[in-house]
């Protein structure tokens, strides 16, 4: 019964991009406004409207599509997919299926093995977001808000080309790297402006034809995607082993029940009628346009763990976690250019904030603190003016409201107690109440002196400078 | 000579000397209107208060000095499917029956900053997908000439309105002959434009790939001036082109020597009416006699435009009336179970037979398994139609024809049979394929006194030849009568 099994993985990830305004029209983009403010005659599908291509849209798909190796179509056309639904005002969705922006492409992952493997990229397309209805339980009714409608997406489908959830995590990883290093999309996927949907099959090991396959749809997290490859991999297996057949259908995943349902099957599957939008002309990428947005990409990853090397000196170690964010990255550069103490600067990131981000379960994304007060922060310890257990304390507070620590350090009297006079008296009152030590010390034990060094930092309220307690208490013994 | 019997640049002159004033001409067109929308139902929205405010406006602006234009305070209609803010625009059909803009298409705001003033919205066939005007949710529209028959469609009310003198001109538009075959039904003279060379923005699409909006006037130099105003390029319209050349009035010279003038012998083969032949060849011999090098030559590839057309045409409008759903605007169903019964009862009840029928071959034609055989097929006909065009370019300056088979045919003929219907269209819908401009104008009447309409073809933006020539053939023919006169 032992018969070995693989799993075949293909992703069709939309990316929300980071325009300001929509792809056809000039409304905003911005998110949480009051419903429906962002509208116009075009987002709305209005009698009369026409669609104008938004250029940045294009330059991000043409700049993804280069970062992945992409072949980019110099005489690209958009397509209308026709199907009804409230949140799709036209009826009809402007996408591209003939002649897609970018096709041929593929990245790079590690495997679990530690080798590097392709991923290819069947495609990249442009399309628009639909608006959002709202199910009005309470008056029975159903609601469309049309502020989202319009908004720029790029689909990118790749070959079906992974084996594991381990690899597909490692692309959209490196996916979203890509994305966020060219600036295209913040990537979130809790937040929807990075989804993915999971084409999954099983096949006998071995054998060369693809099983049926499914989609899974509602994958809000790199978590929800793992357990629902893991599960979808183990029903597919189980159905086959009990000689049941797979049958292709969209599924959702319910990620607290930790199971899917079907949605829809192939023969439920709508015939979207696709033609090319005559009011749209054809996109043609000149060689100018090209050079100028390939002039523009920016320093990749590979790229900038080469020159932290070279530049900065710091371990390997540090530089793989601080390139693996384009935001870590940018915090680490900017706060670098400013106090110059890039192994420093490296350090707060690695400890403190990786350990506040794990406590606090905060994406790496949404870390508040700017790099002007980290520079502040190294710089008040390198003063003396607050100690490291301090400028813990003040980094807390960076960490959670972006706090400037030399306020902070003022407005909650952090400043180290630099009153020789002061500390002296403190260190000959703990030398006077703590004879057995003072004993264990001179008598050879070297130890001893870190309990009196605490017992002075105690009574000083922390708000002294450790090193400065130890020297003192070793002259006065 | 009273105000509704002058040409839109006669009264826009009378108004500038002082001799009338905008409102008086508003006023008069709207007592015209009083007097004959009961027998002829050009329009199906008049909008007296609002004509009224514009033309005190107007008339105020043109005494300050401000509007100079050579239409300013000329009363003017609308085509009903082209969006005016605030005013009721239905395409004549019943799922608008209620829908206001809340903005102005591109051609009519061009129109209002140039001092026209606008009367309503006139009465084509619904969504503008027939030849007749009979398809309208609101009614027939009645030939000025002989109210038995019909008015040409789909801008038949646009083109009666022009005839019947209730209205100086209008805008019309024109997917597959649209202004055309109605502007020869009526005697007016009508013009479909280079595709691009007036915004689509807020003309509510049928076919967005052939679709022009064009002018409807008495006499070739008002046409001229009308698409002189309308014409622009407009960022919102990604078709639209951007064209220097747009001072049509410029080409209003009598002089065509040495003129090179082709007569496809395609187009006076079996179905053309003698009468209609006979007026049409009359005219190219005027034309000659005044200088121009006439010949006949074939065109070829004509029969594969009917199909051609009723393929992209239909697949486009299928696409585009999806928008008309029940929900967001227009005509929703009293009772439904559900989002797919209330589409589905709400477009059946809102739609007339003719536009079910168009979606319904789009449709089919956009479905998977047929999209190669028909709609990419009708593609590659397209094309080659346009070449065929290309190389008669290469030899003649305009292409001279007759604008439809037929007269006006009497009301109910048409819808009894489609096809024959769709037929008639054969002589105008390869230049919507093409993308080329065209002109209608009259060029005699038959022995019923309806009147026969001659059709020039020009190249892509050659629309200054097709003016000139049209102006010369206008002066040598003499003034075309109205039926007002005729018609007692």
């Amino acid at each position: 019964m032992a018969r070995e099994y693989e799993t075949v993985i293909g992703l069709e990830v939309h990316v929300e991009l980071a325009t300001k305004t929509k792809i056809f029209c000039g409304c905003s983009t911005a998110f949480g406004a009051e419903p429906n403010t962002q509208t116009c005659p075009v987002c709305t599908g209005m009698p009369g409207s026409l669609p104008v291509l938004n250029r940045q849209v294009l330059e991000y798909a043409i700049a993804v599509g280069l970062a992945t190796d992409c072949e980019i179509t110099r005489h690209a056309k958009f397509d209308r997919k026709n199907y009804f639904y409230p949140d799709n005002p036209q009826n009809y969705q402007i996408s591209q299926l003939y002649l897609p922006i970018c096709r041929n492409g593929g990245v790079e992952i590690e495997t679990a093995e530690g080798g590097a493997k392709r991923v290819g990229i069947h495609e990249i397309h442009m399309e628009e977001d639909a608006g959002k209805l709202i199910h009005d339980e309470w008056a029975d009714c159903s609601l469309v808000d049309y502020n989202r409608s319009g908004v720029p997406l790029i689909e990118i489908v790749s070959e079906p080309d992974m084996r594991s959830a381990e690899e597909v995590i490692a692309y959209l990883e490196k996916l979203r790297l890509i994305i966020q290093y060219l600036g295209a999309s913040d990537c979130k996927l809790q937040e929807g402006s990075m989804r993915a949907d999971v084409n999954l099959s099983v096949r006998e090991a071995g054998a060369e034809k693809f099983g049926t396959r499914t989609e899974m749809k509602n994958l809000n997290s790199f978590k929800a995607i793992s357990r629902a490859i893991e599960g979808e991999t183990e029903r597919q297996i189980d159905l086959l082993e009990s000689g049941e057949k797979v049958i292709q259908e969209t599924r959702r995943w319910d990620d607290v029940k930790g199971e899917s349902y079907a949605m829809r099957s192939k023969e439920d599957a709508q015939d979207y009628r696709y033609f090319p939008d005559p009011d749209l002309v054809p996109v043609v990428v000149s060689d100018e346009m090209l050079e100028e947005i390939r002039a523009k990409q920016p320093e990749f990853r590979t790229e900038k763990m080469k020159r932290y090397r070279e530049e900065f000196g710091i371990p390997d170690y540090d530089i793989e976690i601080i390139t693996a964010s384009k935001h870590m990255a940018d915090l680490f550069e900017a706060a670098t250019a400013i106090c110059g103490q890039p192994k420093k600067v490296s350090n707060w990131l690695m400890g403190e904030t990786l350990r506040l981000m794990k406590e606090r379960e905060v994406e790496v994304e949404d870390l508040r603190f700017s790099p002007e007060n980290l520079a502040k922060l190294i710089a008040l310890t390198d003063a003396g003016t607050i100690n490291s257990s301090v400028a813990k304390e003040v980094f807390e507070a960076m960490f959670g409201e972006n706090a400037d620590p030399e306020k902070y350090v003022e407005e909650h009297g952090l400043k180290n107690v630099s009153d020789e006079g002061a500390l002296q008296k403190t260190v000959e009152e703990v030398i006077a109440a703590n004879p057995q030590s003072v004993a264990d010390y001179r008598n050879g034990k070297e130890k001893a002196i870190g309990f009196l060094v605490g017992q002075t930092m105690k009574a000083m309220k922390g708000k002294a400078d450790p090193a400065a307690v130890n020297r003192m208490l070793k002259e006065l013994l | 000579m009273t105000i509704t019997d002058m040409t839109a640049l006669q009264l826009a002159e009378a108004i500038r000397s002082g001799q009338t004033t905008a409102v008086e001409a508003a006023e008069a067109m709207l007592a015209s209107i009083e007097a004959k929308e009961k027998k002829y139902n050009c329009y199906v929205t008049v909008d007296a208060q609002g004509a009224l405010a514009q033309a005190k406006d107007v008339q105020a602006r043109i005494e300050a000095g401000e509007l100079t234009g050579a239409l300013a305070g000329v009363p003017v209609a609308i085509k009903d499917n082209m969006c005016t803010a605030g005013l009721l625009t239905t395409c004549s059909s019943r799922i608008l029956h209620n829908f206001v803009p809340a903005y102005t298409a591109e051609a009519v705001l061009n129109l209002q900053k140039a001092g026209a003033v606008i009367l309503g919205k006139t009465n084509m066939d619904e969504f503008a997908m027939g030849s007749t005007t009979e398809t309208s949710a609101y009614g027939v529209t009645r030939n000025p000439w002989n109210a038995e028959h019909v008015p040409g469609g789909s801008s038949g009310g646009s083109a009666a309105a022009v005839a019947a003198g209730e209205c100086s001109c209008a805008l019309g538009s024109d997917t597959g002959g649209s202004i055309r075959q109605p502007a020869s039904y009526c005697g007016t003279v009508g013009m479909k434009p280079t595709y691009g060379t007036v915004s689509r923005y807020g003309l509510i699409a049928y076919g967005s790939s052939l679709d022009q909006i064009g002018p409807l006037a008495r006499d070739v130099a008002d046409c001229a001036a009308l698409l002189t105003v309308i014409a622009s390029h407009d960022e919102k319209d990604s078709t639209s082109i951007a064209r220097e050349d747009t001072d049509f009035t410029a080409a209003l010279r009598d002089d065509v020597k040495g003129m090179r003038i082709g007569i496809p012998n395609d187009y006076f083969g079996d179905g053309l009416d003698g009468e209609v032949k006979d007026a049409v060849l009359a005219a190219a011999k005027a034309l000659e006699k005044k200088g121009a090098i006439v010949e006949h030559f074939d065109l070829s590839l004509v029969e594969y435009a009917i199909p051609a057309y009723y393929t992209i045409a239909a697949a486009e409008a299928s696409s585009n009336l999806e928008r008309f759903d029940g929900i967001k605007y227009g005509y929703r169903t009293k009772e439904y179970a559900g989002l797919h019964n209330m589409y589905k009862k709400s477009r059946s009840e809102g739609f007339g037979a003719e536009v079910k029928r168009r979606i319904m071959l789009g449709s089919f034609v956009l479905s998977s398994g047929y999209y190669d055989a028909y709609y990419l097929k009708a593609l590659r006909v397209k094309a080659l139609i346009k070449q065929a065009f290309d190389d008669a370019f290469a030899k003649y300056d305009v292409i001279l024809g007759p604008v439809a088979p037929t007269t006006a045919p009497r009301l109910g003929e048409s819808l009894a049979d489609p096809i024959k219907m769709y037929l008639g269209d054969i002589y105008t819908i390869a230049v919507n394929l093409a993308g080329l401009p065209a002109i209608s104008l009259p060029c005699g009447r038959d022995r019923k006194g309806l009147p026969i309409g001659l059709q020039l073809i020009g190249d892509c933006f050659q629309e200054k030849k097709l003016i000139q020539a049209a102006y010369t053939y206008e002066q040598a023919r003499g003034a075309f009568p109205t039926p007002a006169e005729e018609v007692a």
